[in-house]
């Protein structure tokens, strides 16, 4: 047999189990791993039982799934039915009419339950694009020993000033605790979310309304020089390499004296089986200047269905299903109240259970102080609180990043890395048509 | 005349070389020890390296999770059928510019490993359409000619090296014997061969196995290999370094046991004509 043959019966036979899979009802996702996803994964079998329909996850690093499900949509591929997508990507692929609307929900769904901060950054032109499966913001976690072993009280929203005072009374790097952990690995997702969210409460905005970027102003300036003063007075050493994981660990050894990160962390940092200082962690929303805005941003992973896909109606179920008020009190009742996906429904923090979870109260706070449409001082042309929601923007802010992670690091100062960003936003936008 | 070796210098050889080995060897070491530590034994500080308490738990919940034997399979099918496919496109290619040399042979020798001077990602749109326009994402056969493609420049290299090895006369006398073309490299310099083929076997095997940019970018719930198995368990948002090294531990297993017991060939076959 000649290789032609050979390479047409392989892809031939290929083709057939692809089609005989297609048949059998089988729904294909693709998925990050963390701990609420995963669970979800456990409890799809009932989801089978209930429907018949099969499920097939498809489970990835977030940058990985990125990627790849970008790839997918924008060629057509057609290789998922459901994809797990953030606030970012949803707007922009909405408006482009990649994904499904699903503005036809059942009844039983109540979609007016959904959060309106969720479902305003998960819709375009005031149709939902996608479920928000659980929704996060950030606030400050502090040990509240190290807080009173310095003599002072955390207010429930504090500012820079104060956090500042705080670090600085809590830091003893003799015995390596640091006052304050904060992001500084370079990435749009890593220290820029953080440093966007920081920005906008000191007032500063990534374009004013002209789409002109604004690096080379005050606000920038202040809030650079700020985060790296503090970081070098009371912040661990080589923090310009730490992200979400780096500091979680660092807290969770006792490391810390405070940490400004996402909402979902609070779940990790009381739990005793991880955590050393699980008895002796409190909560504050994110800092401000006074400004009227906090540091926090906004962000929720959510199911969306890509435009093409001939499993639609078996889509649309499996997200009902996933993102709905039973799911939630499914996770309640087998691993109790803690653990079930927060921040997506308001009916959630309505039940006197999960008001009893120590960290819902402050959790709920923080996604309701955030406006992805306003999100800063003065008014901007974008959406998005820790990103602007421009297909541009994940490139930009990556390469700012590194800049400003540069300077975290002692590579260059913040003028310099200020300098740069302007001038790489600049061309950038410039390229892109802006 | 051969300079002697003192004993001391012999020692100090043989420590360094054990040191530059466990230097290599560390990282896969420490993933395996993590695997089998609690996931707060794994983020501890100072590090822990062998008191903590072994436990097999993250090995028990990576089986109940993932399919580990659907993705080992497709390891195996992927990275055997690309390798055996480049072999044998491989095996003519370098005969014919080992033995029958044109003006051009260096050139296209060169020009075939200036191919991998191409950053892969700069060509996934056009695979990526092409794997959808003849319906080969999330196929196993897709990936084992993808791969077959990459590996090919090398496969065609390390033949070419080890064929110029066999001297041609010996080929000349097989065709006086009223050998055919077919014979000749089947019967004549195949089995000469074989060392250098079966070092670039294991090699190529090894790299299509390791593969994780076209792996990740054309698979999804059907074809996805091992590398796909380990990257499911890394998560910026969680520590669960533990799970990540036992499912690293289980994709890596299988090739480190084929790379130890093939070690003396490997080596025979890398250093095949090392020495004139």
């Amino acid at each position: 047999m000649s290789m032609q043959r050979v390479l047409g019966a392989t892809t031939a036979l290929t083709l057939c189990a692809t089609a005989v899979f297609a048949q059998e009802n089988t729904i294909t996702i693709a998925t990050v791993n963390n701990g609420d996803m995963i669970r979800m994964q456990g409890y799809t079998d009932r989801f089978t039982a209930e429907t018949g329909i099969g499920v097939e996850w498809v489970t990835l690093e977030e940058n990985v799934l990125r990627q790849r499900v970008t790839t997918d949509i924008t060629t057509s591929g057609g290789q998922f039915d459901i994809m797990t997508i953030g606030m970012y990507e949803t707007p922009i692929w909405g408006a482009n009419d990649w994904l499904v609307p699903l503005d036809d929900l059942s009844a039983e769904y109540d979609v007016d339950d959904i959060l309106p901060a969720m479902a305003g950054g998960l819709s375009h032109d005031g149709t939902l694009y996608a479920a928000p499966f659980y929704g996060e913001s950030s606030m400050i976690m502090y040990r509240t020993d190290l807080m009173a072993a310095a003599g002072l009280e955390m207010p429930e929203s504090p500012t820079w000033a104060f956090v500042r005072e705080a670090a600085i009374a809590m830091t003893d790097r003799d015995n390596e605790i640091y006052g304050i952990c904060l992001r500084g690995k370079a990435g749009w997702g890593e220290n820029m979310a953080f440093l966007t969210a920081m920005s906008n409460a000191f007032g500063a905005r990534w374009f004013d309304e002209d789409w002109t970027p604004q690096f080379d102003g005050e606000a920038w300036a202040n809030t650079l020089n700020f985060y790296i003063d503090l970081m070098n007075e009371a912040g661990p050493r080589g923090a310009s390499s730490n992200g979400f994981n780096e500091n979680l660990s660092l807290f969770q050894q006792g490391k810390c004296g405070m940490w400004i990160d996402a909402t979902v962390a609070a779940s990790f940092v009381t739990n005793p089986d991880d955590s050393t200082v699980a008895d002796s962690v409190g909560f504050a929303l994110a800092p401000n200047t006074g400004l009227g805005r906090n540091s926090n941003w906004l962000w929720a992973w959510a199911l969306a269905i890509p435009a093409g896909t001939d499993q639609e109606a078996e889509a649309k179920q499996f997200i009902e299903w996933a993102t709905s008020g039973a799911y939630i009190e499914l996770v309640a009742e087998n691993e109790g109240w803690a653990n079930v996906p927060p921040g997506a429904r308001s009916s959630l923090y309505e039940t006197p259970e999960y008001q009893a979870v120590p960290f819902a109260a402050m959790t709920l706070q923080s996604i309701l102080s955030a406006d992805p449409l306003n999100p800063t001082v003065d008014p901007v042309p974008y959406v998005g609180v820790q990103f602007a929601a421009i297909p541009e923007f994940a490139g930009i802010a990556t390469q700012v990043g590194q800049e400003f992670s540069a300077a975290l690091a002692g590579q260059q100062s913040a003028e310099e890395a200020l300098a740069k960003a302007q001038a790489i936003t600049s061309e950038e936008m410039e390229a892109a048509g802006y | 005349m051969a300079r002697a070796v003192t004993p001391r210098r012999k020692a100090l050889n043989t420590a360094l070389a054990w040191a530059i080995g466990l230097l290599i060897f560390f990282p896969i070491l420490w993933t395996i020890l993590t695997s089998f530590k609690t996931e707060a034994e794994a983020i501890a500080s100072p590090p822990l390296f062998l008191n903590f308490d072994w436990t097999l738990e993250n090995y028990a919940v990576v089986q109940e999770r993932s399919d580990y034997m659907k993705f080992l399979l497709n390891s195996v099918i992927i990275a055997g059928g690309s390798t055996l496919l480049g072999i044998i496109v491989a095996v003519p290619a370098a005969w014919s510019m080992a033995f029958v040399p044109s003006r051009r042979t260096r050139d296209i020798l060169l020009w075939m490993l200036s191919t991998k001077m191409l950053p892969a990602v700069g060509v996934l749109y056009p695979i990526y359409l092409l794997f959808i326009r003849l319906g080969l994402l999330d196929s196993r056969a897709g990936l084992v000619v993808v791969l077959m493609l990459i590996n090919l420049p090398i496969i065609v290299w390390m033949l070419y090296t080890y064929f110029r090895e066999i001297p041609g006369e010996i080929l000349e006398a097989a065709r006086m014997d009223g050998a055919g073309l077919r014979e000749e490299i089947l019967y004549v310099l195949t089995p000469m061969a074989v060392p250098g083929i079966a070092s670039t076997i294991l090699l190529n095997f090894i790299l299509a196995w390791n593969e994780a940019f076209w792996t990740l970018n054309l698979t999804a719930a059907d074809a996805a290999p091992l590398t796909a198995f380990i990257a499911s368990y890394s998560s910026p948002e969680g520590l669960f370094y533990a799970k990540l090294s036992a499912a690293s531990t289980m994709a890596i297993a299988p090739i480190l046991i084929l790379g130890w017991f093939s070690q003396k060939q490997l080596v025979r076959g890398l250093t095949f004509g090392a020495v004139k």
